[in-house]
């Protein structure tokens, strides 16, 4: 395996080039940063807060949104909190869904305390033990071609953790302002009629 | 008779354009999870934790959608923070229908202490609480907090009462012989 582990936002500005049209919610912390930094535009959901939620939520608009593909970007401390929302995910098999979790093995936030995928806990296989039907675990540049690969070709859902150096990111931030972000989000899906008017 | 609020609320879930509901199952709320499942326009999720139906639920209004969230009065405790930080924050609609236990001829002591809490709870987190006790009540009720969640972008809860639901009967309704140990 290789010593160097990949850099966050080289990963994420690889990945948004594959993006498409695919709407992202992005979980709290780092993967907020990283998302703004990479690629900023009305269709991404911020979420400053409600830690393990975002997979759950990144659910509820794909099956919403049953045409459109739905990224979650989340960090391994966020997914863990949230994890039986794996399960959640396989049993609904919603085939936009695509959770991508930027795993640096640390709580980014709260001074870089050590998560549990530092000693031992493998996501990709909670992920696989769920009944998630793509997964994998992304160590190098290969590994990432696969991934984008997947993003192509595997049945989705998938979950990727993608093992990055603990390094703080660049601080690129979106408003905090969560009515903001909501609403800016809903108008640029659902156009400004339905998204300002009960329909 | 009047029209089991199980009943009511799946018609009214039809009327007001639900089209995810989220569950963590209750006895209580059987029927209600039944008709959803049976309904081709209704994407019934089974989940983990209750936590998860209110991420569910703001997920499907970020896509258009309108969702539903049931859970048992213990689950409610699950969802503190994520109603808090999320759907206040954002002001994301949320409707939830929690079938109570902990009330009214409980016999698990064990519920007592997160029934009681519930409604203090919620009422905390700025949610507007309506308590039923009859079909009737849960209909009213359940069609009001639906206005009030997707169009004045309120979080509502239906507490339905361990009075209309009945009280759960270890004896009866889970075993046919019961052994008493620690005796």
């Amino acid at each position: 395996m290789s010593i160097t582990k990949l850099n966050r936002s080289d990963v994420l500005n690889k990945l948004m080039e594959v993006r498409g049209n695919a709407l992202a919610i992005a979980g709290l912390g780092s993967p907020v940063w990283d998302l703004a930094a990479s690629d900023h535009q009305p269709e991404n959901f911020y979420n400053w807060g409600g830690m393990g939620c975002a997979i759950s939520m990144g659910l509820g608009c794909a099956l919403a949104q049953p045409k459109r593909n739905v990224w979650v970007i989340t960090g391994d401390g966020e997914a863990l909190m949230g994890v039986g929302s794996f399960a959640t995910v396989a049993n609904q098999r919603p085939d936009n869904l695509v959770i991508i979790i930027l795993d640096n093995e640390h709580y980014g936030e709260t001074g870089m305390q050590k998560t549990h995928t530092s000693g031992g806990t493998d996501l990709a296989a909670m992920a696989a033990g769920a009944g998630i039907p793509t997964t994998m675990t992304v160590h190098n540049d290969e590994d990432l071609n696969n991934l984008i690969n997947a993003l192509k070709t595997s049945p989705l859902p998938l979950v990727a953790s993608i093992k990055v150096e603990s390094t703080k990111p660049k601080l690129v931030l979106p408003s905090r302002d969560g009515v903001y972000i909501k609403t800016r989000f809903r108008q640029a899906v659902l156009g400004s009629t339905a998204a300002l008017h009960v329909t | 008779m009047a029209e089991p609020w199980t009943t009511a609320a799946h018609r009214l879930f039809k009327k007001h354009n639900i089209r995810t509901v989220g569950y963590v199952p209750d006895a209580g709320l059987t029927e209600l999870i039944k008709s959803c499942h049976a309904d081709n326009d209704i994407k019934s999720v089974v989940m983990t934790t209750e936590e998860e139906g209110i991420g569910l639920s703001s997920g499907a209004w970020l896509g258009g959608e309108k969702a539903a969230v049931l859970m048992q009065s213990s689950g409610v405790g699950n969802t503190v923070n994520a109603i808090a930080s999320i759907v206040s924050s954002c002001q994301f609609p949320l409707f939830m229908i929690v079938t109570m236990r902990g009330q009214y001829g409980e016999s698990n002591p064990w519920q007592m202490p997160m029934g009681q809490a519930v409604a203090p709870v919620l009422k905390s987190l700025g949610m507007h609480v309506f308590e039923v006790e009859t079909d009737d009540e849960a209909a009213e009720a359940i069609e009001a907090g639906l206005k009030m969640a997707f169009v004045s972008n309120a979080a509502v809860a239906i507490l339905i009462g361990q009075k209309l639901i009945g009280a759960k009967s270890f004896i009866a309704d889970v075993a046919e012989e019961v052994i008493n140990v620690d005796n």
